[in-house]
């Protein structure tokens, strides 16, 4: 089996399952935010169920219009306040918030071999930790908050080997670009995207958060890693917060049997894909042929190389989302902007993921960098990457963005544009004033 | 049950920031919602839309985001069902769930054009071209998902199956 089939199968209590099969999942994580928790508490209500099935595997975190741009958010996001107060859920006040998916694996909440389902598209980020995780809608949402369940339909996977030694300025989103530029926004669909290969063994955790972030624009199900001592590192490290297992073994749901005195080997064996596992394909590619990417408006597909990309001024850069707003990110961007200023006919916002990524920021110097750079600085939301506030497009504006989407009217005006790339791309972008590959601007 | 309607025909990836732009994401109220209905995409379709009408795209439609609001939209301002050559899967389960029908047909998605008059068939799959005098099967459901639809939506169906008792 597939990494994502043995998960699937340790929640399901069955001892294989196979792509295509329908199986109801029991739940480690349920999740939504203030654009989707208002829908899934009025369904959950008409569930008539008191109770929630278990308040401490469901989170609610205010990040898409929080800080409340406006009265009707503030009213969405009061509801969702109350109703996780009411429950006793886990809730992250805007102090404590950040963007969920950068918030939730930092906060130890995230656990390889764990099920997560979001009403976010972008949960799909977990599987970076070897999870399976996966976007749903809010009713959907609303029955696995009564339930602890949902049915699923086993997918294939298709799994990708990135060989090679990546370049300078090449990184995780650079990784996830060229392959959706490969496959197209719909290679992936119903399926899982399992990373592997000495390129993305090489990548931080936070360049394989970027790459499964966006495995949701490949039209896929989920986005996955197996699990290496990095993931392990990275567990280790957040893992203080979270309280209902072991760190390292692998997380089954209650009620599933559990596995008693795992040994290494079948950690290791439970925590990977077999040699044996079937996919629906093998997608191999040599990174070392590959330069940073943008993906030009109006597809996550319509990918360029930097080399290729030719004189397009911009009006605004962002750095940050659930994608590129890790501190990873966040220093990459500082390396350019360091004695560097933003172009005068630009604005560069730049929105750290979290509360913690914001003062690891701070306390490494990063944002002053930035401040000194012209570039402003915002607290943690979702906010311009889907044209909610905090750097909205007018008529004729362009913006690259380290963000997951260009659609039409993403980021504001429909008659706006965005353009996708990474954080290094982005930074050398502000300094200059138009796209520009990052060895341009130092 | 027979759907009837005249088509409003789209393309490829019409993404769920198309469908309803996030913009409108501070309200949940799917009647409030269905009057920004592809407004960023297809200003006009709002004000030709009549009760009972059809969507036809091509591939992946519903692209995008997790957001219910987009099917919701859909449904409120009066279409009746959405043939495509596929659909994204989040959007699938999302109009399942509220009971949308979606149907899946390849040829149906290509040669149906905008303007034709349909009739749907959701108990035999038919899909009759009426203007152009054409018949399509659809690719029927999973009969585990029928079971969704039958019930008249996830939360009935949850219901029914917990045989509506309230949990301990």
């Amino acid at each position: 089996m597939t990494l994502a089939e043995k998960i699937l199968a340790a929640h399901s209590g069955k001892e294989k399952v196979s792509p295509g099969e329908f199986i109801n999942v029991r739940l480690d994580l349920v999740l939504a935010n203030d654009i989707t928790a208002p829908l899934a508490i009025k369904e959950f209500q008409r569930l008539e169920v008191p109770k929630v099935f278990d308040p401490t595997k469901i989170v609610m975190v205010p990040d898409h219009f929080c800080p409340n741009k406006d009265i009707s958010s503030a009213e969405q996001a009061k509801l969702m306040r109350e109703f996780a107060k009411e429950q006793g859920l886990i809730y992250f006040e805007v102090g404590q918030m950040g963007i969920e998916h950068v918030l939730l694996p930092e906060q130890g909440l995230v656990l390889p071999g764990q099920v997560i389902v979001g009403a976010d598209s972008h949960t799909c980020t977990y599987g970076a930790l070897g999870a399976f995780a996966t976007g749903m809608g809010s009713t959907d949402i609303a029955v696995a908050m009564a339930t602890g369940e949902v049915w699923m339909k086993v997918p294939q996977t298709i799994k990708f080997i990135y060989h090679g030694k990546l370049s300078k300025w090449v990184s995780g989103k650079d990784l996830i670009l060229y392959t959706i530029g490969d496959i197209g926004v719909d290679g992936a669909l119903y399926l899982v995207m399992e990373f592997s290969g000495e390129a993305v063994d090489e990548l931080p955790m936070d360049g394989r958060f970027t790459m499964a972030n966006m495995a949701i624009e490949a039209g896929a199900k989920a986005g996955i890693f197996n699990v290496d001592d990095k993931t392990k590192e990275y567990v280790k490290e957040h893992f203080h917060q979270c309280h209902h297992s072991e760190p390292f073994a692998f997380c089954h749901s209650e009620g599933a049997e559990r596995p008693k005195n795992l040994t290494q080997d079948k950690l290791r064996e439970e925590s990977q894909s077999s040699e044996a596992a079937e996919y629906a394909k093998i997608i191999e590619y040599d990174v070392s042929r590959i330069e940073p990417q943008v993906a030009f408006p109006h597809l996550p597909s319509n990918t360029k190389p930097i080399s290729q990309v030719g004189d397009i001024k911009l009006d605004q850069v962002v750095i940050g989302s659930c994608t590129n707003g890790r501190l990873d990110d966040l220093r990459v961007a500082a390396k350019l902007f360091k004695g560097r200023k933003v172009h005068p006919k630009l604005r560069c916002i730049i929105i750290p993921g979290s509360q913690k990524v914001y003062l690891d920021a701070l306390r490494e110097g990063l944002i002053e960098t930035f401040i000194e750079a012209g570039a402003v600085v915002s607290t943690p939301t979702c906010g311009p990457c889907l044209g909610g506030h905090m750097g909205v497009l007018a008529a004729g504006e362009r913006c690259l963005a380290t963000t997951n989407r260009n659609f039409v009217g993403r980021m504001g005006s429909p008659q706006s544009e965005v353009y996708l790339a990474s954080p290094a791309v982005a930074a050398a972008s502000a300094i200059l004033g138009r796209i520009a590959n990052p060895e341009e601007s130092i | 049950m027979k759907l009837k309607g005249k088509v409003h025909k789209f393309g490829a990836n019409v993404d769920t920031d198309a469908i309803i732009p996030a913009r409108y994401l501070n309200i949940s109220e799917p009647e409030k919602l269905a009057k920004q209905c592809m407004e960023d995409i297809a200003p006009e379709f709002i004000t030709k839309v009549t009760p009972g009408d059809i969507i036809v795209a091509t591939a992946n439609f519903g692209y995008g985001s997790s957001r219910e609001h987009a099917p919701l939209a859909i449904k409120a301002c009066g279409i009746s069902c959405v043939i495509a050559q596929s659909f994204a899967r989040i959007f699938f389960r999302n109009a399942i769930n509220i009971g949308l029908p979606l149907l899946e047909c390849a040829e149906a998605a290509n040669e149906i054009e905008d303007g034709d008059i349909l009739e749907v068939d959701l108990s035999s799959w038919e899909i009759k071209n009426i203007s152009k005098h054409k018949t399509f099967m659809a690719n029927p459901y999973p009969e585990f998902m029928m079971g969704i639809i039958n019930a008249g939506g996830l939360i009935e169906y949850t219901k029914k199956r917990r045989g509506n008792s309230p949990s301990p």
